[in-house]
């Protein structure tokens, strides 16, 4: 599915991703954890192509084609999709509107028809029930004075429409008091399937214990420092960030 | 250059779709302004002398007055003697009907996308349409005749109905209100006439589709539309202009009256020439625009769709004089490359109980000027009046302008006044964010920017506000939503 190697990013001349290599197969499920500053927002920006990231060294293949070649909406079209940290509000635009433009833009890039009303209709009204989102939401401005756990079911509300390929959640966590975690979680759960995959970047373990991941990664001063399985975010939670930096300096 | 600066480069270049020019055989007479030349206007109009000796009033107290200086655009100077300042399409006589209209004309609506046939069989929408300077097509006219409802030009109301036109002809703007009006009263080449009796509501919405096409002609509309008691009208105004090198002036006055109970809604959708990107050669656009609400319980609601011209001076106002009138103000003024805009909205409270509300729009790309001007008047006699004014400026790019200029004045205490307003840009978060969810850049800012407008396109009729969002290059919104 993913391809990332030898990774190599700056942000204005400085260096924030220093050679970071990630092989994800479909179906799986990768947590990408780290303090912050260690590069795990730009990592998710990078793959979904954000302008004022320069790549200095470094592929990503995604489904066998080079990703950074492509705009982000063609990223998006080929099934890449990122659930925001901060989503935006877009006053005057209804989220319905925003769904239908953009399923209907990655069906005509897959070369299919574009929905009718009355199936577009169907199949977004089982959806909200998917993320447990009153329709009304359906029908008021993008975002627009939606509580922040309320912005970040839209998010999944969004992923679930257009069945992405490769699902980047970049703090999604972040934010979220329990109940709304469990929502969030379970909407991500129902979506795993043996052809999508994930990757959670988050700081905190909590949303791997609704989020079973099959791989987790620990993000430190731009590097891959630490790869194992869940067991791994427990022992980070366990122990502290600090015990990276510990084994980092170990290493050097 | 980041993608989103490059998409608006790309967005905000586009060239100007309408610009054509219909070969036409015109009978214009030679540039300059004198008595001679307002005389030869009514005589080529075949007009009473009562109205000759309105223009000529008209006229010398224009003379005694300076073009205004105080709105926040920038122009060189006009020379009022090197306009030409009547054009009319050749005609032996007046069409009976579209089959007589000189095909060239019909065709030019075609361009424009507004098929004329199309119109008075789908639409149900009666076309006064105005070609330069003389109607040459007029639909529907049986139909409204049934319901009592005049609508014609406005050369013929002064030969058909001099009564309605003495009656109420400047009783709104004044020959010597303003310059640009003092101006139109001398020479208005022609317009539309709207009369709806009491109690009728017009079985269609009233449409007029004006068109600038004769070199260096300025034009000189003049509309009147009367309410009477009880009754209810919807007035549709479009225009598009041909491409041009030269300036043209454009001065129009539109005067609307609504009586006790009666109800006026006046939308316009304006695309004249804007100029090239260094801002030559579009249109000046002068306009004052006015309606009273003379009755008590009258309702007057302005709307419009602003994304032409090269300059534009325009106030559409509402003068609350009966008692609960209420008057509304909702406005889209797009303005990119060197466009200015100066415009806004009056509103003046007398009468006990009236409300007035301000939806206004702006805005603004490339090195455009957009402004705000509005005055909110509350007079000693308005007892409880109430205003909600709302004013938002949207900038695209770096490199154009948004102002604001509100003028409040409360005579009585017991108004209530609310100003709201807020300036914004299209965020590369909402840019990037609506890119992630697989749509172009294009599509993006067209989609915000029509979210940005949506309170004022859904006060626009149906098939006004598709035009309009086809005017700011923009997919529709809201077919599902």
């Amino acid at each position: 599915m993913l391809k990332i190697e030898n990774l190599h990013v700056r942000v204005e001349d400085k260096p924030i991703l220093k050679g970071i290599s990630l092989h994800i197969k479909p179906g799986e499920v990768h947590a990408i954890m780290g303090p912050n500053g260690s590069g795990k927002s730009t990592l998710s920006h990078v793959l979904a192509g954000r302008d004022g990231y320069e790549v200095t060294a470094g592929t990503v293949i995604y489904k066998g084609k080079n990703l950074l070649d492509m705009p982000p909406e063609e990223r998006a079209r080929e099934g890449v999709f990122l659930a925001f940290q901060y989503p935006v509000e877009i006053p005057g635009v209804s989220n319905v509107y925003l769904l239908k433009a953009a399923l209907n833009a990655v069906r005509k890039h897959r070369g299919l028809p574009e929905l009718d009303a009355f199936d577009f209709l169907q199949m977004i009204k089982a959806k909200t029930k998917l993320v447990e989102m009153d329709e009304k939401f359906l029908y008021r401005a993008v975002n627009e004075g939606f509580s922040g756990g309320e912005k970040k079911r839209n998010e999944i509300l969004q992923m679930a429409v257009l069945e992405p390929s490769l699902c980047i959640l970049d703090e999604t966590d972040s934010g979220l008091d329990i109940d709304a975690l469990k929502i969030v979680s379970d909407g991500v759960n129902s979506l795993r399937s043996a052809d999508r995959s994930f990757i959670l970047v988050t700081h905190y373990q909590r949303l791997l214990d609704y989020i079973k991941p099959d791989q987790v990664h620990v993000l430190a001063q731009g590097r891959i420092v630490k790869t194992g399985d869940a067991s791994l975010a427990l022992e980070l939670e366990e122990r502290g960030y600090g015990w990276i930096d510990q084994t980092m300096g170990e290493a050097a | 250059m980041s993608a989103t600066a490059q998409t608006i480069e790309k967005l905000i270049s586009q060239e100007y779709k309408q610009g054509f020019v219909t070969d036409l055989e015109t009978d214009t007479i030679p540039p300059g302004l004198s008595e001679d030349v307002i005389r030869i206007i009514s005589a080529k109009k075949d007009e009473p002398d009562w109205m000759l000796q309105w223009r000529l009033e008209a006229y010398r107290h224009w003379l005694t007055m300076t073009d205004p200086r105080w709105a926040y655009v920038d122009y060189a100077r006009i020379d009022y003697q090197s306009i030409s300042y009547y054009s009319a399409p050749k005609q032996k006589e007046g069409p009976k009907s579209l089959d007589e209209v000189d095909p060239k004309v019909l065709e030019t609506y075609n361009k424009l996308g507004i098929p004329i046939y199309e119109q008075e069989f789908l639409a149900g929408v009666a076309v006064d349409a105005v070609f330069d300077s003389v109607s040459v097509a007029t639909t529907f006219k049986d139909k409204l005749k049934e319901a009592g409802v005049i609508f014609c030009s406005m050369s013929e109301a002064i030969r058909e109905h001099p009564e309605l036109v003495k009656q109420y002809l400047g009783s709104v703007v004044p020959t010597g209100d303003n310059f640009f009006a003092a101006l139109n009263a001398a020479v208005f080449s022609d317009g539309s006439f709207v009369f709806i009796p009491k109690g009728v509501r017009c079985p269609m919405e009233l449409s007029t589709y004006f068109r600038i096409n004769a070199a260096n002609t300025g034009q000189f509309e003049r509309t009147l539309i009367i309410a009477e008691e009880g009754s209810h009208v919807s007035y549709l105004e479009g225009c598009t202009a041909p491409m041009r090198d030269e300036n043209q002036l454009h001065a129009a006055v539109v005067e609307l009256v609504a009586l006790d109970n009666a109800q006026i809604k006046y939308s316009t959708v304006q695309n004249w020439y804007p100029g090239d990107e260094e801002g030559k050669g579009g249109i000046y656009n002068f306009v004052t625009k006015r309606g009273e609400c003379r009755g008590v319980n009258s309702k007057i609601s302005w709307t419009q769709v602003e994304t032409g011209s090269a300059v534009t001076w325009k106030y559409p106002s509402c003068v609350l004089k009966g008692d609960n009138s209420i008057g509304e103000f909702y406005s889209v003024a797009l303005t990119n490359h060197r466009q200015q805009a100066d415009t806004g909205t009056k509103m003046i409270h007398i009468g006990k109980n009236t409300r007035s509300t301000i939806i206004s729009k702006g805005i603004s790309a490339g090195k455009a000027q957009n402004s705000y001007r509005g005055l909110v008047k509350v007079l000693k006699s308005a007892e409880n009046a109430r205003n909600h004014t709302q004013c938002d400026s949207l900038l695209i790019g770096d490199r154009c302008g948004a102002h604001t200029f509100p003028y409040i004045e409360v005579k009585q205490p017991s108004a209530v006044v609310e100003h709201e307003a807020t300036t914004s840009k299209i965020s590369e978060d909402q840019l990037f964010f609506c890119q992630q969810r697989g749509l172009s850049a294009e599509d993006a800012v067209s989609m915000i920017v029509n979210g940005f407008c949506k309170e004022v396109f859904k006060e626009l009729p149906m098939e006004f506000a598709v035009e309009a969002q086809a005017l700011l290059g923009i997919s529709l919104e809201g077919s599902v939503g």
